[in-house]
């Protein structure tokens, strides 16, 4: 075949991709919850076009509103996990982390939560008391209060027990902007710690797979880890995002998406637990793809990359941080990885649910 | 992690790759195919094409079977699991296979009754414990997970469930091979075996390849370092001029295959006089079916499924591309009519078929990356 015409196909393709997606799926599945493509088709071609706004255009985890000489951060998030208690957490405490973190990932000081709780009919009192406990817990753990509220109870059936929804409000450190358009071919790509660890908990303390294993969900405040690097890199610190439904593939993919450069990866640099690698391997799903809850991705410039690591692992939660990678010119727009057999892979972004593989 | 770490080693990868580097000839191209979907996994996993000369490429065989399946088995599956009296249960991966108006997925959104399972023993337990419900297991995969569908029908037999049955699609691996290698445009040195579906069937049924067709094989297992040393294996051959069926996966692969899962297939099964696969058309003797001795648990046979066939589009061009005779892009309805979220062909509708990596990563999905030294 003429390069010719294979570069019109490929031309065609691009073009297409960069086209503002439709959103035709006659009716609503579960993989548009799942955080992958059908997440993203579900957001960039419905909600973006209708809500059309430039505080809400580039899709980070918090929006910035700006209020006088300040930037508010804004972001909410509801929470149907189930089981509602599982190994390293419960629901309550994984809606303030997850709001909290969201707000301190776009360099914000939280100061204050919103929590509604949907109760269904039914559910054990004690059940809700050790979540609204856990609510007050984690709030106080991260220095922020649950301000407002909202309860709601639905008919026995119509809800898993328990929803939790959390919307933060917190002012945007004015030193800092984090955003794709800041990053630059050279930047280092920094992992807080392992991967996976709070969906390898979920899937096994669901107990559909009969398997057993120690693994703990990683849910937890990244306050601390935000702290330390914003004061180990300052205005190097390029971007940061918490890498929760679609895992981090799904992060690096925006980001070379959004930024137009290349996301190179390091295989032997990824942090990832004996136990949650064998989990993964066993169920046919891959870690980058598995959510976390406490763990934060960030790009640093060069110089202050090696600083900026040993402040992450300096402190708890940060102690198996690595360099994952760096910024490139090509491959553009793609996210590539170095096996550790020596090979390169590109790492796509997550389709569908991550669904097990039969062979 | 223990037991894999060894296989997935970046020092002994070298040293290997250095070898079959050693015994490529400068001047000659080789095309290898590796028959099964699993195989290709572990190659774009790990980036195995990386390690490997210029003149060895892999050719990506037809062995994923969820992307063979035709839209027409897929509608029929569909229409069963519509029917408000069942409980339809599947594979994971099955939930998105594309029938002619949608997969699993969007079926079950719109209220159909359908759960994942892991093992057809899990479809078996929903139907003990839903005795007031029509249980129903779509069966997909080669000789691998054919023993296990076996096995469960035999309990279910011996239970006397009357609410479980077996759509079944079981396919066997050696007709479509057979196929590829009766087609004269064909080129192809060698074959890279099937590991998993060769701890059933054994290393005897690949022996047509040397004897009829003049193309070794070498039966491999999942690590990206049992592949580079099949493909190795498979190169000493071509060099030396051997031509054979070798076992790189004897640890897992007994050469007469497993006699007891051959057994239990043997009574619950036989063969089908054809069967479609998606983009390949019809292939003789390919699949199985329910033996008259499990007729009950049939659910071809308990629904009257029609066997509606869905004509793949004229245009698609799978098995020209499944050859290597065309490119991804120069198939007729690549990216227009054909693109992974609505995969006419089969190529297109795993991740790791040729085409969706092709519409996904361009060029890079086959080329080596020269993207510079490692971060």
């Amino acid at each position: 075949m003429s390069e010719g015409r294979e570069q019109r196909v490929l031309d065609a393709l691009e073009q297409g991709r960069r086209r503002p997606p439709k959103f035709t799926a006659p009716r609503i599945d579960m993989s548009h919850g799942a955080g992958g493509k059908a997440t993203h088709k579900l957001i960039e071609g419905l909600l973006l076009p209708a809500f059309s706004n430039p505080a809400l255009a580039p899709l980070s985890d918090a929006a910035l509103l700006p209020f006088g000489d300040a930037r508010l951060a804004f972001t909410t998030d509801s929470f149907v996990v189930r089981p509602l208690v599982f190994p390293g957490g419960s629901i309550g405490e994984l809606a303030v982390n997850g709001t909290v973190n969201d707000l301190v990932v776009s360099g914000a000081t939280p100061i204050g939560l919103s929590a509604a709780l949907i109760v269904e009919e039914g559910l054990r009192t004690e059940v809700l008391v050790h979540e609204v406990e856990a609510m007050a817990a984690a709030a106080g753990r991260a220095g922020v209060p649950i301000a407002t509220g909202d309860t709601k109870v639905v008919e026995r059936g119509k809800g898993d027990g328990l929803y939790v929804v959390t919307t933060g409000i917190g002012i945007a450190d004015p030193g800092l902007d984090l955003s794709s358009a800041s990053v630059r071919p050279g930047d280092k790509i920094l992992c807080s710690g392992t991967l996976g660890d709070h969906g390898a908990a979920i899937l096994i303390a669901r107990g559909d797979l009969e398997l057993e294993a120690e693994v703990f969900s990683d849910t937890r405040p990244l306050t601390p880890l935000v702290k330390a690097l914003k004061d180990a890199a300052g205005p190097e610190l390029r971007f940061m995002r918490d890498p929760t439904r679609g895992g981090v593939g799904t992060v690096l993919n925006e980001l070379a998406r959004d930024s137009g450069y290349g996301v190179v990866l390091r295989e032997e640099k990824l942090p990832v637990r004996d136990v949650v690698n064998g989990a993964c391997e066993i169920l046919g799903i891959d870690p980058l793809y598995v959510a976390n809850e406490g763990k934060l991705i960030a790009v640093v410039a060069p110089e202050a990359a090696d600083a900026a690591l040993e402040a992450l692992r300096g402190v708890e939660g940060g102690e198996e941080a690595e360099i994952i990678g760096e910024v490139r010119e090509e491959p553009a727009r793609m996210v590539l990885m170095h096996t550790q057999f020596g090979g390169t892979r590109m790492i796509d972004m997550l389709v569908g649910d991550p669904l097990p593989r039969i062979c | 992690m223990k037991y894999v770490d060894e296989f997935r080693n970046g020092a002994l990868a070298r040293a290997v790759a250095a070898e079959i580097a050693s015994v490529t000839d400068p001047q000659r191209h080789y095309k290898v195919m590796e028959v099964c979907g699993g195989h290709t996994h572990t190659i774009y996993r790990h980036g195995i094409k990386d390690l490997l000369p210029d003149q060895v490429e892999l050719v990506h065989g037809p062995g994923c079977p969820v992307c063979v399946l035709p839209m027409g088995r897929v509608d029929e599956g569909i229409e069963i699991a519509e029917r408000p009296e069942v409980i339809f249960t599947c594979f994971g991966d099955m939930m998105r296979v594309p029938g002619s108006k949608g997969n699993l997925l969007e079926v079950k959104a719109e209220g159909a009754d359908i759960r994942m399972v892991y093992s057809p023993l899990d479809a078996l337990r929903i139907a003990r414990e839903n005795p007031d419900r029509e249980v129903v297991f779509y069966a997909i995969g080669f000789e691998t997970t054919a023993p296990s569908t076996a096995l469960t029908l035999q309990r279910a037999k011996k239970e006397g469930l009357r609410n479980f049955s077996v759509f079944c699609n079981h396919v066997t691996i050696v007709p479509p091979v057979r196929a590829l290698l009766d087609s004269p445009d064909l080129r192809l040195d060698g074959f890279i075996g099937p590991g998993h579906v060769s701890t059933v069937i054994g290393c005897r049924p690949y022996e047509f390849m040397p004897h009829d067709y003049g193309k070794p094989c070498v039966v491999a297992g999942f690590e990206p370092l049992d592949l580079l040393q099949s493909v190795l294996m498979l190169m000493r051959q071509l060099g030396e001029g051997r031509c054979e069926v070798e076992n790189q996966y004897g640890r897992a692969v007994p050469w007469e295959g497993n006699l007891q899962a051959l057994k239990a297939m043997a009574e619950v099964f036989e063969l089908r006089p054809y069967f479609e696969w998606r983009g390949l058309g019809f292939i003789a003797q390919s699949a199985l079916k329910l033996s008259p001795a499990y007729t009950d648990f049939d659910a071809e046979v308990r629904y009257t499924t029609p066997g509606v066939r869905v004509a793949d589009p004229k245009a698609c061009q799978c098995g020209e591309v499944l050859k290597g005779v065309l490119k991804p892009p120069e198939c007729k309805v690549f990216g227009t009519a054909c693109t992974p979220e609505r995969p006419l062909g089969a190529l297109m509708v795993s991740s790791e078929g040729a085409c969706a990596a092709y519409y996904n990563f361009g060029r890079k999905s086959f080329e080596k990356v020269e993207i510079g030294s490692r971060p």
